[in-house]
């Protein structure tokens, strides 16, 4: 480092050892002026500045304003409290295995080996939203599934969706804002309605998509529950044509089996009753947007007239409590995705990419203790 | 240790060739790790620039390791100290580790939490660790710890050349050159 190379001109102004055959060179080009050397040192410390003061500003050292992964996995555990061990989000789940069967149409219009008519294995993960990994089950808090699909060909599809039509936000900033204003409050345990009605007169997008979200009530139980992808994805397929696309996963059959509220993990234990009578299945339907459609904003739906695709059944065969090895140990990111689907320019699945992987290096770091649902 | 002062006695071309095709890959490869850990908006398209560029620069780590040791280097200029050349040998060996360390941490910790690790085509990068959290938390760390060691040394040795270079004046840098020097 420099302090070593900082002794070498004190103790020897000129090269040290120095019977030197060059007498020519050490005269002409080599002399040590002390302007020489003042400017020499000059150019290492610049040097070093620029260097270090780059490296800084780059990872966000310098820039304490800037909305950083970590910053934002930060809010979550302002909001939530930290739970070691847990996500910083949808802390509160299940794990659960299964296939998924293609039909061969979405090979239409994607070429991912997934599309392909057959099966592939899937790893999922039924969680309910927010930090708290012991929270009891309520019908109108956020249900989350999250899929991991992996092809023969080793190729990797992740999705976390949830059970909204669209998304409350669309920006990774009005988000940030969002769960700070949310924040149930000690005494009533619901947000602070001044703070809510703040953010949302600064965000009508988030206004309107709230309006969207209240016209479909929650269903009865994670079976018979629709999720969405919520974000605007890219399939390319193999003629090399590109269609922007978002995908839910929808409940096959009535799967109405309204158990009564009881108990704290009424939704979870129900779930698990539900798979070890019989399999659920849910259909995996694309929707095809068309040129214009909003893409880079998951408040906005689509026009409801845009073709859908039915490209298979997704069964759930087996449900476990979250375990070393299964969902549990899983980064549900979904910007990990298949040869044939890319990102948009939606700016939301990045961002949730930053944060689940700050999360998930969290908490992979922390002691585990088990979850709260069990099987 | 001979007497070669001048800046006419130079590493090998392959060893040249070598560093001046692994540093702009190394520089740009922190950059972008310190820059995405601190992006909501860039880090899936630096992290996919990321691995395989780690992949490189272990494939171009591993090539200089084999020439490095089938090489002889040139002797030091006399302009540095039994101290200096000293630390000057420690840092050519930290770095070597570092570059082959770093990348294979990379890579260990994507198999730990059975990420996709580099894809070329129909060609996949197999996982190398089995899938475990705690094994992940642990080459994670390494991960950061690493880059920081390289990111440090690496300032190091080039504010010690630019020392050498423009306060010293002993042309320390024509001994790595691969543009043409003036001949003495």
């Amino acid at each position: 480092m420099a302090p070593d190379e900082a002794k070498t001109p004190e103790s020897e102004p000129e090269p040290e050892p120095a019977p030197e055959p060059r007498p020519g060179v050490a005269s002409r080009r080599s002399a040590l002026s002390r302007r020489g050397a003042l400017l020499g040192m000059g150019a290492v410390a610049g040097f070093a500045a620029v260097d270090v003061g780059g490296f800084a500003y780059a990872g966000g050292w310098l820039r304490p304003e800037a909305l950083t992964p970590a910053r934002f996995t930060d809010r979550f555990e302002t909001v939530y409290g930290r739970h070691d061990g847990f996500r910083r989000n949808h802390a509160k789940g299940l794990s659960a295995t299964g296939t998924f069967v293609s039909n061969g149409a979405g090979a239409a219009i994607c070429r991912a080996t997934v599309f392909r008519s057959g099966a592939t294995p899937v790893v999922g993960r039924f969680s309910l939203g927010g930090g708290l990994p012991d929270q009891a089950d309520k019908s109108d808090t956020v249900r989350g599934l999250g899929l991991l699909l992996q092809s023969s060909d080793g190729q990797q599809w992740r999705t976390a969706m949830i059970n909204f039509p669209v998304f409350t936000d669309s920006t990774p900033e009005g988000f940030y804002e969002r769960i700070l204003a949310s924040k149930p409050q000690p005494g009533t345990g619901k947000p602070d309605p001044k703070l809510m009605s703040a953010f949302l007169d600064r965000h009508p997008e988030t206004a309107a998509a709230l309006k969207i979200i209240k016209q479909t009530p929650a269903s009865a139980g994670f079976a018979d529950t629709t999720f969405y992808g919520l974000n605007a994805f890219l399939f390319t397929n193999d003629t090399g044509a590109t269609v922007p696309v978002r995908w839910s996963v929808a409940p096959v059959g009535d799967g109405t089996a309204p158990a009564a509220p009881s108990g704290k993990d009424y939704l979870f234990d129900e779930f698990i009753r539900a798979v070890a009578q019989r399999p659920v299945q849910w259909r995996l339907l694309l929707t095809v947007g068309e040129p214009g459609d909003p893409t880079h904003d998951p408040t906005k739906p689509w026009p409801p007239s845009r073709r859908t695709i039915d490209a298979g059944t997704i069964t759930i065969n087996a449900v476990a409590t979250e375990a070393p090895g299964n969902a549990r140990d899983i980064n549900f990111d979904p910007t990990v995705l298949p040869d044939g689907i890319a990102l948009s320019d939606d700016p939301i699945p990045p961002a949730r990419s930053a944060v689940y992987a700050r999360s998930f290096t969290r908490r992979a770091g922390e002691p585990k203790s088990p979850s709260e649902v069990r099987v | 240790m001979s007497q070669t002062a001048t800046g006419t006695t130079r590493f090998a071309v392959s060893m040249r060739i070598l560093h001046w095709l692994l540093a702009p890959m190394v520089i740009v490869q922190l950059l972008i790790g310190v820059t995405m850990v601190a992006s909501l908006t860039c880090y899936p398209l630096l992290l996919a620039i990321h691995r395989p560029l780690g992949v490189l620069i272990l494939f171009f780590a591993v090539i200089r390791l084999v020439n490095r040791v089938t090489h002889k280097l040139p002797p030091f200029l006399a302009t540095m100290g039994p101290m200096e050349r000293r630390i000057a040998s420690w840092s050519e060996y930290l770095l070597y580790g570092l570059l082959l360390i770093q990348p294979l941490t990379g890579w260990a910790m994507l198999s730990a939490a059975r990420n996709p690790i580099v894809s070329l085509g129909p060609f996949r990068l197999p996982g190398i660790t089995p899938h475990n959290i705690d094994i992940y938390a642990v080459l994670r760390q390494c991960h950061d710890v690493f880059a920081l060691l390289l990111f440090l040394t690496f300032t190091a040795h080039v504010c010690a050349v630019l020392f050498h270079t423009f306060v010293l004046r002993d042309r320390i840098i024509d001994r790595m050159a691969v543009w043409p020097t003036r001949k003495r």
